[in-house]
């Protein structure tokens, strides 16, 4: 207690310091003179009588001294002496103070952003109570997330090892609220979805598993918040509402909690709808087919006391049986857990995969900032090596100096992260509300939390440390006496110095990081100019879902003809195909296919897997994809005249051997229909850019109708002024269908998403990277230059040429730069081989790769140096000389 | 070093508490003059030692000051006893009297009461 109270009242004294100086003068003052008097009573001359009144009063300076220490605390008392003292010293020299917060502001910002990212979509847990105990099932050796509507029966009430199991499938729906008909992104959910995730409604009530009487025996919806509160306006009578769903009367029930939006942690459904009513959101129901895959996720929370490992035996013992009861729908039917928020591995681990590197680049970088700041740190404890040796002359501790020092980086480290913070914060709240594809509801919530302002603290602080630890051994070896003799020593060092390797090793690593972002452009710039098997330039998607308007089973291919026939009717447009899905689109499908000798139609005896696409006779023509041999379709191959397909070349080769053995035969799909191959088309690009040849076959969308619309339409006509068009020709034949047009080019951002990002952020890296290099080459020629300007200017007396002078300036800096680009380039080229899993075609053997890093070394060089070189040419020897 | 100046610190503490305790509110000068005329040479040389003292003793609330005019008309801080420093008073010296009577003893012993 009585410590406390003297600890309060010293920081109260921390602010009443002046008065309090000022008391005690006053009364040693007082003190002295009655002492003096009473000397005086007693008879002494009055000099006599004061000197006897100090002598006993004692050492006043001494006791001032104890005084303060009594009153204050030293430490604090110090420590903001210091701070003032820094501030003075860093406004007095502005350029070197911006430099270098800056250069840590820029270093900081990149950590704390990817870092941001990164918390958002891997640190994070899940935004539903005990996330922890989460987990996704994944089947089979490929850890497929998607399970069948029967198999998810099964495998939910046979488990012993989770609470519940829940499961959801994902689809685009037509909601029509009264005013215009819009699509929207809909969850079909499990009954038990939201009881097992544990959530409670924001608003009115959410499913339970009672609902659940059969097939579409629940028409209703919960919204997500945002959807309540973006399309709704936050009306509390929205619950009660009757909407239509694809034309189906739904009521809305209830309104999730905020902040939920799946377990996904990048995709922003609109609402939710009971699974059982699967038929009237997408068109068909699955509810009994055990070989139909739609369930897009299934999970639970983990019993208590129950292991993962637990769980997956318990789980693939039940898949033993399932494949044992359903041969046929079932196979492969082992388990894994993961967590859902990424779609386990699937995404999770490219996703974490990429997040690490470039977390590990702007680690880089901050060592990068981190080494520049401490050269440039050392260079200015050089400088004030006057300063210092005075100090110390006078009697100040070392350790007192090293403090002032350290005080001014983490004063400089703390100015540089909070900019960087704060710049980031910036951007990634742009980031936040960024939609990447328009035409998904992917949404990267990566706003900033306390974890993210935590660690950018840490970092700033611990690189203020870091940069401000690097001139102690120079402080600490200072010999006032030589310094203050001979003045600032202008030791020409022939040693390679730890500063000059530091260097180096920031110029080798901002070579590394121009070398990735070279390759990552060239392979980008490449990429899109590559073969797809189709040219998306001059062309435009138009697509939509017929069931959405509610047509059904033979109304759906009549009404797709009637579209294609009115679109083509549009001045302008030289081809409409269709196509269903569109190539290179993120939902490819697939299907089984067989040789013509197999019998047993089990998934194990298939001849490949291959993606599937449902045409119009005119799609090869409108997609620009050449067919290489035979016909495409027409019109009369509907679904009375036999099935025909046609394939591509490397379908041709895996299931016929070569292309003219395909030509003309048949193979079998999994449903057992035999299928003629009538033609024979190229080669293209299906799921991703990166994928090797893929077999993939063409279908006639008379003979496989599907309600999903994708329409190309080729035409010379700016996109711009065609896409009305078209709009209102589709509205003219059904002003219910919600269309969604596009050019081609445009939806090419998807496939090219990746590649795209990797880019960017090399590239803001590699800048980053070039402009913390400049200012360490800066730093270093320049401070080179003037320390040895007076050996320059003799060197100029004597007759040294430009050159000469020049090489003897910042000879060190090019041989570092020189040095630093090489072994940069060299582990660039090592390092790039893992971008090709990214970007497409990114290769380092590439002669403009080469040149252009070199050529921005080069560049990098002249800028940094140009002022120094400047300066040590416009030297003058005499005045120079005089000077001193 | 430290320690010395501890003692001496908690000693002179307890004198000025005294000192207060017996003649009332005084200034600096006029509690150094009492203890010098009572402890003789403790205080002869370094009577500023007393002000930190003070300042302790003052920050422990155990005295309180004002500004006041000493004899000769100058302005002069008085210092008195609070409550709480009549307390401590108290405690340290029934402490003091306690250990002084404990080491009285302790020398008087001879060496036979102790076996």
């Amino acid at each position: 207690m009585k410590f406390l109270r003297r600890f309060f009242t010293r920081l109260r004294n921390l602010a009443t310091r002046r008065t309090d100086d000022e008391r005690l003068r006053e009364e040693i003052e007082e003190h002295i003179a009655l002492q003096t008097a009473e000397n005086l009573r007693a008879g002494l001359s009055p000099v006599e009588a004061r000197r006897q009144a100090m002598l006993k009063f004692g050492g006043v300076e001494a006791i001032k001294e104890d005084y303060r220490a009594e009153r204050g605390l030293l430490f604090i008392e110090n420590l903001m002496r210091d701070v003032r003292f820094a501030l003075r010293v860093l406004r007095k020299s502005p350029g070197f103070t911006a430099v270098a917060v800056v250069t840590l502001a820029m270093a900081i910002g990149a950590n704390a952003t990817v870092f941001s990212v990164m918390n958002a979509l891997i640190l994070r847990p899940l935004n539903v109570p005990e996330a922890e105990r989460l987990y996704q099932l994944f089947r089979g050796k490929d850890k497929a997330g998607n399970q069948s509507f029967p198999d998810y029966l099964d495998l939910r009430d046979r488990n012993r090892s989770f609470d519940d199991l829940v499961g959801y499938g994902a689809t685009e729906a037509g909601l029509d609220t009264g005013a215009n008909p819009s699509s929207a992104w809909v969850l079909l959910v499990s009954g038990n979805y939201f009881d097992g995730l544990r959530l409670q409604p924001h608003l009115g009530r959410l499913f339970h598993p009672s609902d659940e009487q059969g097939a579409n025996s629940a028409p209703y919806i919960v919204l997500t918040h945002t959807y309540w509160h973006t399309h709704f306006h936050d009306d509390r009578g929205a619950v009660g509402r009757v909407v239509q769903v694809n034309k189906h009367p739904f009521t809305i029930v209830g309104v999730a909690p905020e902040g939920f939006h799946g377990t996904l942690v990048f995709f922003s459904p609109d609402f939710f709808v009971p699974i059982v009513n699967q038929e009237q959101v997408e068109g068909e129901n699955d509810l009994n087919e055990r070989g139909k895959r739609w369930i897009f996720s299934v999970m639970g929370h983990l019993k208590a006391g129950v292991t993962p490992a637990q769980a997956v035996a318990d789980l693939n013992s039940i898949g033993a049986v399932l494949e044992k009861s359903y041969p046929k729908d079932d196979n492969d039917m082992s388990f894994t857990l993961a967590r859902p928020s990424l779609y386990g591995d699937r995404l999770g681990a490219p996703m974490k995969a990429f997040l690490t590197g470039l977390m590990l680049l702007a680690g880089l970088i901050l060592l990068a900032a981190c080494t520049n700041l401490g050269n440039l740190f050392a260079a200015r404890a050089a400088d004030r090596s006057r300063e210092v040796a005075l100090r110390l002359a006078l009697g100040a501790g070392r350790l007192r100096i090293l403090l002032q020092l350290f005080t001014e980086a983490i004063l400089i480290a703390l100015m540089g992260g909070t900019v960087g913070v704060l710049g980031s914060a910036v951007l990634l709240r742009a980031l936040s509300v960024w939609q990447p594809f328009t035409r998904y509801p992917i949404h990267l919530q990566v706003n900033p939390d306390a974890n993210v302002y935590g660690v950018a603290l840490l970092l700033a602080l611990a690189s203020g440390l870091l940069f401000g630890a690097v001139p102690v051994r120079q402080v600490l070896r200072t010999d006032p006496y030589e310094i203050v003799k001979s003045g600032s020593l202008g030791r020409a060092g022939r040693r390679i110095t730890v500063r000059d390797l530091l260097l180096g090793v920031q110029i080798a690593i901002c070579a590394v990081l121009v070398t990735s972002s070279v390759v990552a452009v060239r392979g980008l710039v490449r990429s899109l100019h590559s073969n797809f098997g189709f040219e998306p330039r001059n062309a435009i998607l138009a697509d939509t879902d017929l069931r959405m308007a509610g047509y059904r089973d033979d109304q759906i291919p009549a009404m797709q003809k009637r579209m294609l026939e009115a679109v083509e009717a549009i001045a302008g447009v030289e081809s409409v195909g269709l196509v269903n899905p569109a190539p290179l689109y993120a939902g490819s499908v697939s299907g089984l296919v067989f040789t013509d000798k197999t019998a047993d139609l089990r998934p194990a005896n298939a001849a490949a897997e291959v993606f599937l696409y449902k045409i119009s006779p005119e799609y090869f023509h409108a997609a620009g994809t050449a067919l290489l041999s035979g016909r495409s379709f027409n019109w009369h191959d509907d679904k009375d005249a036999p099935r025909v397909a046609v394939v591509n070349t490397e379908f041709a080769r895996k299931i016929f051997g070569s292309v003219t053995d395909a030509m003309g035969g048949y193979f079998k799909r999994d449903d057992g229909t035999r299928v003629e191959v009538v033609g024979i088309a190229e080669e293209g690009k299906y799921h991703s850019l990166t994928e090797d040849p893929q077999p993939a076959m063409f279908l006639p969308f008379l003979q496989s109708p599907s309600s999903e619309t994708w329409m190309v339409v080729r035409s010379s006509r700016d996109s711009q002024q065609l896409a009305p068009a078209i709009r209102n020709t589709l509205g003219d034949l059904d002003s219910g269908l919600p269309v969604y047009i596009q050019a081609w080019t445009k939806e090419m951002d998807h496939p090219l998403f990746a590649a795209r990002m990797a880019t960017l952020s090399l590239g803001v890296l590699g800048v980053m990277g070039a402009m913390l290099s400049i200012t360490g080459v800066f730093g270093m020629a320049a401070y080179s230059v003037s320390k040895r300007l007076k050996e320059l200017g003799i060197r100029m007396a004597l007759g040294a040429q430009r050159k000469e002078v020049l090489q003897a300036a910042l000879g060190r800096a090019f041989q570092l730069l020189a040095f630093g680009s090489a072994a940069g380039l060299l582990l660039g080229i090592v390092t790039s081989r893992v971008l090709a899993f990214v970007v497409y075609q990114a290769t380092p053997r590439d002669p403009l790769v080469l040149g252009g890093v070199v050529f921005a070394m080069c560049l990098l060089g002249l800028l940094a140096t140009w002022i120094p070189a400047r300066r040590a040419l416009s030297i003058d020897p005499m005045r120079l000389l005089r000077e001193e | 070093m430290k320690q010395k100046t501890d003692v001496l610190q908690g000693t002179l503490a307890l004198m000025v508490l005294k000192t207060l305790d017996v003649l009332g509110p005084l200034h600096g000068y006029g509690i150094a003059r009492r203890i010098e005329q009572i402890s003789g040479d403790l205080l002869a040389v370094n009577q500023g030692t007393l002000y930190p003292v003070l300042l302790k003793l003052e920050q422990e609330g155990a005295v309180a000051s004002d500004w006041g005019a000493s004899q000769n008309n100058r302005r002069a801080r008085f210092y008195r006893l609070t409550r709480e420093g009549r307390k401590q008073l108290q405690v340290e010296t029934q402490d003091w009297e306690q250990t002084a009577a404990i080491i009285g003893r302790f020398f008087e012993a001879k060496a036979e009461d102790l076996s």
